[in-house]
């Protein structure tokens, strides 16, 4: 039967394995997860996987448009402790060493697997010299030299990387076992044992049906938030935040909903970008050894130098955290001092000296194409206001705060990590609600506290600094887990803990409220029933820009101001009850920004627990601002109750599995 | 900074099902009018929420026709300038226009194999059940990438 508007086909299957996501996660899940079941079916278990995605997966996700680097490879000179060492120290000291650890040893692994794909990557000759990645030299597998941008990042032509990605990834899995343009609204846990997960509900966006989908095993990989704070460009403009406007943070609420625990979610991204365009500032700072400065010339990053001295031993290392060099920034831009601006001239004009004729010819197609490979809106700026980089400077601006796990950033799920390099097994904070695990590990690799369900990418907290290669490499992890959890758990049928023509009802109820009172006014968007998600969003987006530490207010917030800031957003929770959807794409907004709420309750609740400002550049809580180390070099984790609709906060301990201090030496 | 459909170029992907630029826009912004109802222009496409655009080009880049360009964002870019792209199997073409009508060509590379051509487990090993509880992939070191590390490291174990 197809369904209509309002009225849709409903749809249920049954699979051991479902994959949430098309990103770079899923794809790389993908991959690894086809080849252990034809082994597992060799042994006589045969399980069944599908993918679903709200996008197509040729271009969905935070690689839609291309990349310009992998920043994520570590090459045969450097250790996976150094890795290690690295993410904690950018995150402020409080990450988890056994998944970074984990991720350094395995991901070239998987970058060495794009470029056999097709991935073109930039290589050095003997004599230095560098060249794009058509030049059919050497492969990274066979020893050829990458082009380091930075200690950990490498350049590719990258406008086709997600589709080289996925192109693989599609034919592991097979057309037969992937549904595209699926979203899905909520996960569903076990009828018989709350504790583990059973299913997971959607919508097709293209045709009216709901598809309600049982499953021993998910993997949650559906990308970070976006859109949870007003932008700054608020016409037109609203749609161009850094990290992809389409990820509305499914990934952290759908998982709160189901019970898992989540860390750091008091974490957040504030990248420096250009301004407006939102363009990298990776390559000019690193490839093209490019300077910011102040209005009047100065180095704000040696003019403000004792400033890292307030925040021992992270500004002390040879690179200090990213927030830290945020925060001496802002110390310009509050004190009236802006525009910031990367000096691209002296840049370009330095580097024409030390280079070879040709290389210098490349220089200005270099400098073009880490935009138009990753970011043309950048370029949209740069030829509407005839800024050519060698002639004049451009501007640079912290954006509006982002929640994410994959890229500089640590928020996310608590999940379960390898067992071979020294984590914890016990719990020694109080506080830790009875039924979660103790140590870092618990069996499966991937897994969060619900078992079943598992989470890579974006999704996995704790362990920033991913970004595209680490989440595919994460994702083949977790796909490896989940084979020998169904096996494990073979005798297991899932059933799910809410009735399908419930789920139905609530998934579309943002139609039916609109088709019930649409005719009240004359005027679809104005109505005293309902509230359109276009309007909830900017509501939600002014509550946290002007609480909770958005642009507004340079970042700052205190107690009082997040108080205000709750009861407004339980509101808000009551409301979004009351949204409307007067298409299959409305609705897809509807529920888009039902997990940003969510989301974003939990980043409050967070800085909330929190007693410090433990990433000055990113937030600062004014009423405690400074880091504590002795009280709160600790993880914050926190449950939901889809119940009660109450967080409860915890701290979890932090220990070091590497040696950090090899660092500041 | 939103795309826009020149009226004239586009044909509606010949009346298809499944638009181009519909099929591939990750944020479910174009919409093919089938009836002219949304914007007078029957059986072309639009941006049904332009202040939703990330101005990722996937649709400009993927649209036969070459029927979608960029105008970017009014509230920001001031007018006149243009980042066209034209992407083929294995480059893409730029062609860069700024708004005091310089025009500069950038020609890249996208990716070094056919694409469809990808044949993922080609030449790679079985994945073995003994090993599903081990820490790292089925093929595991086929590809070189990885990266043991120095144990003592590890100062917990
Ligand atoms: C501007 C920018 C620059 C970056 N620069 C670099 C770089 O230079 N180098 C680098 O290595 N990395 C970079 N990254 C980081 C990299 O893109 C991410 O780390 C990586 O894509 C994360 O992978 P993921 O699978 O977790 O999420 P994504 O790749 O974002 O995938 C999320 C997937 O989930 C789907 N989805 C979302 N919600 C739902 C739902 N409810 N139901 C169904 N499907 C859903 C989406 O459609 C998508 O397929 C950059 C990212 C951005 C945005
Ligand atoms: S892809 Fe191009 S031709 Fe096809 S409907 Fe879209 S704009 Fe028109
Ligand atoms: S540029 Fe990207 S976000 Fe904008 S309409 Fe095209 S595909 Fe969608």
């Amino acid at each position: 039967m197809a369904g209509e508007f309002g009225n849709p086909e409903v749809v249920e299957e049954s699979v051991d394995i479902l994959l949430i996501g098309g990103g770079m996660a899923c794809c790389g899940a993908g991959f690894e997860l086809m080849r252990w079941l034809d082994a597992a079916k060799k042994d006589g278990h045969d399980l069944t996987v599908k993918l679903v995605d709200k996008a197509a997966m040729d271009r969905s996700g935070a690689v839609a448009q291309g990349l310009s680097a992998i920043n994520t490879y570590i090459g045969p000179e450097q250790d996976p402790a150094d890795y290690a060492r690295m993410v904690s120290n950018d995150l402020m000291g409080i990450t988890r060493d056994d998944l970074a650890y984990d991720l350094g040893r395995c991901v070239d692994e998987s970058v060495h697997l794009f470029e056999e794909w097709g991935l073109p990557i930039w290589k050095t000759d003997e004599n230095g010299e560098r060249f794009d990645g058509s030049k059919g030299m050497t492969s990274l597998k066979d020893g050829g030299k990458p082009v380091r941008s930075g200690k950990w990042q490498i350049m590719i032509n990258g406008e086709s990387y997600k589709w080289i990605v996925a192109e693989a990834a599609k034919k592991a899995l097979g057309m037969e076992n992937i549904e595209e343009r699926i979203f899905i609204v909520k996960l569903i846990n076990d009828k018989n044992d709350p504790s583990r997960i059973a299913g997971a509900a959607g919508f097709s966006t293209r045709d009216n049906k709901v598809i309600v989908i049982k499953a021993k095993a998910i993997l949650l990989a559906a990308g970070g938030c976006v859109n949870i704070f007003r932008p700054r460009s608020v016409g037109e403009g609203t749609g161009r935040a850094w990290y992809p406007v389409w990820n509305a943070g499914s990934t952290y609420s759908m998982a709160a909903e189901a019970g898992a625990e989540l860390t750091l979610m008091e974490n957040r991204f504030v990248p420096t970008r250009f301004k407006d365009g939102y363009g990298p500032v990776g390559a000019w700072f690193l490839l093209f050894k490019s300077k910011a400065t102040n209005a009047y010339g100065e180095a704000y990053m040696e003019k403000n130098k004792e400033m890292l001295d307030d925040y021992p031993p992270y500004g002390h290392a040879a690179v200090p955290a990213s927030c830290l060099r945020n925060h001496l920034m802002l110390k310009e831009m509050k004190e009236g001092r802006g525009p910031i601006w990367m000096d691209t001239v002296t840049a370009l004009a330095n580097l024409r000296e030390t280079l070879s004729p040709r290389e210098v010819k490349h220089l200005e197609a270099e400098a073009w194409e880490d935009f138009l490979d990753m970011c043309v809106g950048q370029c949209g700026i740069w030829v509407g206001e005839n800024i050519e980089p060698e002639k004049k400077n451009s501007e640079l601006m912290p954006t509006e705060p982002y929640l994410l796990g994959s890229h500089s950033g640590c928020c996310g799920i608590w999940t379960s990590g390898p067992t071979d390099v020294g984590a914890p097994t016990t719990e020694t904070e109080a506080g830790v609600p009875e039924h979660l695990p103790q140590g870092w590990n618990w069996g499966y690799r991937g897994m969060t506290t619900v078992n079943g369900l598992f989470t890579a990418g974006d999704g996995v907290g704790a362990s920033g600094h991913k970004f595209s290669s680490g989440s595919h490499a994460e994702g083949r992890l977790a796909a490896k887990a989940m084979v020998k959890y169904c096996i494990d758990n073979k005798d297991f049928t899932p059933e799910l803990d809410t009735d399908v023509q419930t789920l139905v009802d609530e998934i579309m109820q943002p139609v039916k409220t609109y088709l019930e009172h649409k005719d009240y006014t004359t005027a679809i968007d104005v109505n005293p029933h309902y509230i359109t998600p276009k309007m909830l969003q900017f509501r939600l987006q002014k509550i946290m820009d002007e609480y909770v530490a958005g642009v507004a207010t340079y970042y700052n917030t205190n107690a009082e101001m997040m108080k205000v800031a709750g009861e407004k957003l339980d509101m808000l929770k009551e409301d979004a009850e009351k949204m409307r959807a007067k298409d299959l794409h409305e609705l897809l907004r509807a529920w888009e920004n039902y997990h940003r709420i969510l989301t974003a309750e939990a980043h409050l609740k967070h800085i909330e627990f929190r007693q410090e400002s433990r990433y000055p550049g990113f937030y600062y809580r004014t009423d405690k601002n400074f880091v504590d180390e002795e009280n709160w070099h600790c993880f914050v984790n926190s449950i939901y109750d889809k119940n009660t609709k109450k967080w409860t906060c915890f701290k979890r301990a932090h220990v070091d599995l590497v040696d950090k201090s090899k660092l500041f030496k | 900074m939103p795309t826009f459909v020149r009226t004239e170029k586009c044909d509606g992907c010949q009346g298809q099902d499944k638009t181009a630029c519909m099929y591939i826009c990750p944020h479910d912004l174009m919409k093919l009018d089938k009836d002219g109802s949304d914007t007078g222009h029957a059986m072309k496409a639009y941006n049904q929420e332009p202040e939703q655009c990330w101005e990722c080009y996937s649709c400009v880049k993927i649209c036969p026709q070459q029927a979608i360009e960029c105008r970017h964002y009014a509230d920001v870019v001031p007018l006149g300038g243009s980042v066209q792209p034209l992407r083929g199997t294995d480059s893409i073409m730029w062609t860069i226009k700024f708004r005091n009508g310089t025009m500069k060509r950038f020609k890249f590379p996208i990716r070094t194999t056919p694409e469809g051509s990808i044949d993922p487990y080609a030449g790679k090993a079985e994945a073995v059940m003994a090993n599903i509880a081990d820490n790292h992939f089925f093929n595991h070191n086929e590809q070189n990438g990885y990266r043991a590390g120095d144990p003592s490291e590890l100062i917990c174990k």
